[in-house]
């Protein structure tokens, strides 16, 4: 594996009850992270392609590691995010390098389908810096029930030539969602929108 | 005394391959169960409270077993433990301390009657508010190696009328544990000190 690993954090998180009114069944997201040297903290390169492999390494590893934390399989994952912090002694643009190019694709093979655009954020920040990951729909961007974040945090990173990455992933949507709009019974699921 | 009224449940598990040192042969792993229930005494002075620790004996077995299980189901890779809550502001400090009873039985029950006293920490906070869960070796509170800690925290919780409570365990010593002191090896396990 190209990539070097200080660090991985699952996070499992339920929803049984809402101003006292039952969640059945409860809700649930898992959100899986990785604490990573950044190959090019601390002066400007040029050419990012190492982190886009990176990227690539990460998408199936936390992915795998999120689905297997809700204990389902990937087919039966809803919605899904992406996110990540970079520490002080790299750029925005590495950040970009891991979640875009690259990492999409082994989310997408690890969850059966994934027509959707990934929702995704990114900063940079300090240790303990909190990360919140967007979430939508993995096959129909504008289900409504299912726009959500995640937040995580991690107390010791990323530190200065670090990058915190995470991937979250859910079987289900908000806990009582009646915004109204598309719902997931009403996907077509062709164009990853509607 | 009232039922425990469950909002939302959370596992967090760390895995920790090294700290800038060598890369350990099987990474320490640190598992936080968290719990957002409703307070039932929030809002007023109740001089009775105590009754609500029995209440709280499900919840705290139901969370070490799933710390266990986070960790891979067998309870002899567990070797530190801690414990501690969060009130929500429109509670009491002493509403914290019902925790740690039902929070540190549970524990030393599923671990095979533990032997050392479940170090233990807790404030009064508002939703976001982050804990610093400490950690000790589970049948020898002296050794220096598994002195150690968890940051936990949930964005949303908790609300004024509620209590976050939280388990933890640990797989080992600190990563790169080096400062010497009482070893695990040298327990004598009588007294839970060393």
């Amino acid at each position: 594996m190209k990539t070097k690993i200080r660090k991985i954090l699952i996070f499992v998180e339920e929803t049984h009850s809402e101003m006292g009114k039952h969640v059945n069944p409860p809700t649930r997201r898992a959100a899986a992270a990785a604490v990573i040297e950044n190959p090019f903290a601390g002066n400007y390169v040029e050419d990012l392609t190492e982190l886009m492999e990176i990227g690539e390494e990460l998408g199936q590893l936390l992915t795998e590691r999120a689905v297997a934390a809700l204990g389902i399989p990937g087919a039966s994952a809803e919605s899904y995010g992406k996110a990540a912090a970079v520490g002080e002694n790299g750029e925005l643009e590495h950040a970009a390098a891991i979640l875009h190019p690259k990492l999409g694709t082994p989310v997408r093979k690890t969850l059966g389908k994934g027509a959707a655009l990934i929702p995704s954020s990114k900063k940079r920040g300090g240790p303990g810096v909190a990360l919140d990951i967007p979430l939508g729909h993995k096959d129909a961007a504008f289900v409504r029930s299912h726009f959500d974040g995640m937040e995580i945090r991690v107390n010791d990173a990323p530190r200065a030539n670090e990058i915190l990455v995470a991937i979250a992933v859910t079987d289900s949507g908000r806990p009582l969602p009646r915004v109204g709009g598309l719902t997931k019974a009403q996907i077509k699921g062709e164009d990853g929108l509607r | 005394m009232p039922e425990v009224q469950l909002r939302k449940r959370i596992i967090v598990v760390e895995e920790v391959f090294h700290e800038g040192g060598p890369v350990a042969a099987s990474p320490l792993r640190r598992a936080a169960a968290l719990a957002v229930i409703h307070n039932p005494f929030a809002g007023k002075y109740v001089p009775e409270i105590a009754g609500f620790m029995e209440d709280l004996n499900p919840l705290g077995l139901e969370m070490a077993k799933a710390l266990v299980a986070a960790l891979g189901g067998d309870p002899k890779i567990v070797e530190g433990y801690g414990k501690g809550a969060i009130v929500g502001q429109a509670g009491e400090l002493e509403h914290g301390a019902l925790w740690h009873v039902p929070g540190g039985y549970a524990m030393r029950e599923i671990l095979g009657n533990a032997k050392a006293i479940v170090a233990s920490t807790k404030k009064v906070g508002g939703p976001g508010t982050r804990l610093d869960v400490p950690i000790t070796h589970i049948n020898a509170s002296y050794v220096r190696s598994h002195f150690d800690s968890m940051e936990v925290g949930i964005a949303d919780a908790p609300k004024a009328n509620e209590i976050l409570l939280a388990l933890v365990m640990t797989t080992g010593p600190r990563v790169h544990a080096r400062v010497g002191g009482l070893k695990a090896s040298e327990i004598k396990g009588q007294d839970g000190l060393r």
